[in-house]
């Protein structure tokens, strides 16, 4: 057969049954009833030992929530989610007030352990030769909050974090220790009345991570949250809250993975960022949620509201994202670019393969005077999955010489997947500039043949050239984490070409 | 002498339209063989089919490989067994550093083969030796595979890589186009440089030009699919006065 067929055929075939986190992990753990009511808010909210104003908060977006209508304009086709068919909270049992890490239900921590995130701080620590105290170690060393289902069972370096002045914890932990910040800043960037998913999260979220950096604070180390849905028809709904006070810098990375089940999983996280005056925040993501296997059966309903605030003058707000998990991604990572001379960034790797359909991009919304935003979209489409880049560039009357770049490149590996770019461009402002660039290719036969001839084999060829495509935004991530993205896009292409 | 490559009736179709006719040809070890002949005569043709590439389909004939059928071997086997092709027209790959092609596509080899990953030190030093042997400056390695490269740039980026992986049959298709006599010197001393009695070449081109400085011990001239004519390194003078129109009327 000549491998041109061939190649068609193994796309035909849609492998994406290599999915290597989709391990189940066997611990007990305490759902709440199935369905969704004010009952079971109030039980979310009771097991999270809440403040009242928490409570009503969550009461408040709920009985919105019943009155909003699920939105229908993205490029994602799925069948109706029966909102009552789902458990809204579920916990590893016995996971209230550890002391220590040692407490941890060990067969989670094997769990993470197979994911490859070390928890235990000794082993993070193992490597590094330091004396107490002062000196910053030369190798980089990184906090990880792990979200197991709905609850944090582990934040690292805490201690260490704390002597930064800088809030690291489970955003339940947040609520009570420190409910002035909490309430200050939770859903001034997202509000409850936002969209249908970030109003059901306002409800029913469970965890996900605080971070308060103090100003003039340069966070020490990298943070990071691994996320990781365990129970079956569970949906997890998590909350991260981030804030950058002046002058103060944040890099900050998560990673999500779900194992492999029939049925679709629902997932519909919010993520808020406040940056003030001169702050910084770095907010990465590698997103790989189970996406379904070769028939397009189960994968994760990944329906996401992330927005930044550069709220402050010449605060920067960066998003980078490597996706190339779930079954539907519906995901925008925006920034309100407030203060004068803000920036905003957005750079995406957005990989679908299988029955995979995405539909994501950005928005940037200047609104105060010589706001700046780039954006980098590199979407690559294999299989039988659809692949949208959607945009939205607007300038406010009074944002006087905003700027931005975005330039978005499409990669078709095969002729069963679809690419597609929408951008918006609204500039109330005659002095905004706003360039677009936008690019769709095939992979070149020609160019895998080369690399086949050299010695590569076709997975490890169609690997190097999108990983050679996706270049540019790879850089934006910390070094630690782009040597596994990089295998990860590997990964995820398996068994696209022939 | 044995035989490194022999080609038996080859017949190639592509798209329904056959391209080789029955080719015959036999390269042993320690040769230089020519192939000349006019565009179109399918010489390109011949080098994708010993290579592997898809999209050409074998009716009929055999390609033995040091004995063994080639054409049921994937082509990266074929290239991690020693089959090696510079290309007529070598592609761009951006974003991949060529520094890190060579030592993907040397370690894929290798590991196809069995042997170890070459250790970082040892891969520079053998890059660097046979970067001076050709005059390529090692800035050259950072950038992307044959992006923005100058057409000589990439020819020698093509001899770079067959001096890397030391194939022992090593197909070269047109490497004179688009050299000025200078680069063709240098890129024509790489190959003479891996002329050793267990390798052997098949160096394709239009022009005598590039056989002063690669002598061959056979050429073959192809006209429409076929080896018309075969005979020792002065057939390609003659060709040079002669011209091809002679073949082209018999094959018509
Ligand atoms: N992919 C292809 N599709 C259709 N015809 C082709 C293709 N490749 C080569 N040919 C045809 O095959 C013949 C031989 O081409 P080629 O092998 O490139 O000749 P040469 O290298 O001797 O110039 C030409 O007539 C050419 O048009
Ligand atoms: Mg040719």
């Amino acid at each position: 057969m000549p491998a041109v067929q061939e190649t068609v055929d193994r796309v035909r075939q849609i492998d994406v049954d290599q999915y290597r986190y989709g391990f189940e992990t066997l611990i007990e753990s305490e759902k709440a009833p199935k369905g969704l009511d004010e009952d079971t808010v109030r039980f979310i909210s009771a097991k999270k030992d809440e403040p009242a104003w928490m409570l009503e908060w969550r009461l408040e977006a709920f009985r919105r929530w019943q009155t909003m209508a699920e939105p229908t304009w993205a490029r994602v086709d799925y069948p109706k989610i029966d909102y009552q068919d789902l458990y809204y909270y579920a916990a590893p049992k016995q996971t209230k007030a550890l002391a220590s890490l040692d407490e941890v239900d060990p067969e989670i921590l094997r769990t993470y352990e197979k994911l490859g995130i070390s928890l235990r701080e000794q082993e993070i620590l193992a490597g590094v030769v330091r004396p107490d105290g002062e000196g910053a170690p030369e190798e980089r060393r990184v906090a990880v909050d792990a979200v197991f289902d709905s609850v944090s069972v582990a934040t690292t370096f805490q201690a260490e974090l704390k002597k930064a002045g800088v809030i690291f914890m489970p955003i339940s932990h947040a609520i009570r220790e420190h409910p002035e910040l909490v309430q200050k800043y939770l859903g001034s960037v997202v509000p409850t009345s936002d969209n249908f998913f970030a109003t059901l999260n306002s409800a029913v979220f469970s965890d996900g991570s605080f971070v308060y950096v103090p100003p003039g604070v340069r966070c020490p180390m990298e943070l990071s949250t691994y996320f990781r849905i365990n129970e079956k028809n569970t949906g997890q709904f998590e909350r991260t809250l981030i804030i950058a006070d002046k002058g103060a810098y944040v890099s900050y990375l998560e990673g999500c993975t779900a194992p492999q089940r029939d049925e679709n999983q629902l997932h519909a996280a919010v993520v808020e960022l406040i940056a003030h005056d001169d702050a910084e925040i770095k907010y990465s993501t590698v997103q790989n949620w189970y996406p379904g296997n070769s028939e397009g059966q189960g994968g994760i309903y990944n329906f996401v509201t992330k927005r930044g605030d550069c709220r402050g003058r010449n605060s920067k707000i960066s998003w980078t994202q490597v996706e190339t998990g779930s079954a539907i991604t519906w995901k925008y990572p925006s920034c309100i670019l407030r203060g004068d001379n803000s920036r905003g960034e957005f750079y995406s790797i957005a990989i679908s393969n299988g029955y995979q359909q995405v539909d994501s991009g950005t928005k940037m919304i200047h609104l105060g005077k010589n706001t700046t935003s780039r954006v980098i979209s590199k979407g690559i489409a294999a299989g039988k999955s659809q692949n949208t880049y959607r945009g939205l560039i607007s300038a406010h009357r009074k944002a006087t010489g905003a700027r931005n770049f975005t330039a978005c490149d499409s990669l078709l590996i095969g002729d069963k997947c679809g690419a597609h770019t929408v951008p918006y461009v609204e500039a109330k402002n005659s002095s905004a500039l706003f360039e677009h660039e936008a690019t769709t290719s095939k992979i070149s036969e020609d160019v895998l043949f080369y690399c086949v001839q050299r010695g590569l084999s076709q997975e490890e060829a169609v690997g190097l050239v999108v990983n050679g495509f996706v270049k540019d935004v790879l850089q934006q991530l910390p070094m630690e984490f782009a040597v596994e993205a990089q295998k990860l896009i590997s990964i995820s292409l398996e068994g696209s070409v022939g | 002498m044995s035989a490194l490559l022999e080609v038996n009736n080859l017949k190639v179709r592509v798209e329904d339209r056959e391209i080789l006719h029955g080719l015959t040809l036999t390269v042993n070890k320690g040769q230089v063989h020519a192939i000349m002949g006019p565009n179109g005569s399918g010489k390109s043709t011949l080098s994708h089919v010993i290579a592997g590439k898809p999209g050409y389909e074998v009716t009929d004939g055999e390609i033995l490989f040091e004995g063994d059928d080639l054409l049921a071997m994937e082509p990266d086997e074929r290239a991690a067994k020693g089959v090696f092709l510079a290309f007529q027209y070598p592609v761009e790959i951006p974003g991949v550093a060529t520094m890190n092609f060579l030592r993907t596509a040397l370690n894929a080899q290798r590991k196809a083969r069995g042997e170890a990953e070459m250790s970082t030190p040892d891969f520079l030093k053998k890059v660097r030796e046979v970067c001076t042997r050709l005059n390529i400056p090692q800035d050259m390695l950072k950038r992307g595979v044959n992006v923005g490269f100058s057409g000589g740039e990439k020819k020698r980026n093509e001899v770079l890589q067959m001096a890397l992986f030391e194939p022992s049959l090593c197909i070269l298709d047109e490497m004179d186009s688009g050299l000025d006599i200078d680069a063709l010197r240098i890129a024509a001393d790489g190959v003479n440089a891996l002329r050793t009695p267990d390798r052997g070449f098949v160096v394709i081109t239009h022009y005598q030009r590039l056989l002063n400085y690669i002598v061959p011990d056979v050429v073959h001239v192809m006209s429409h699919g076929r080896v018309v004519k075969s005979g020792g390194k002065e057939l390609a003078l003659e060709l040079e006065e002669s011209g091809y129109a002679q073949f082209e009327d018999k094959a018509a």
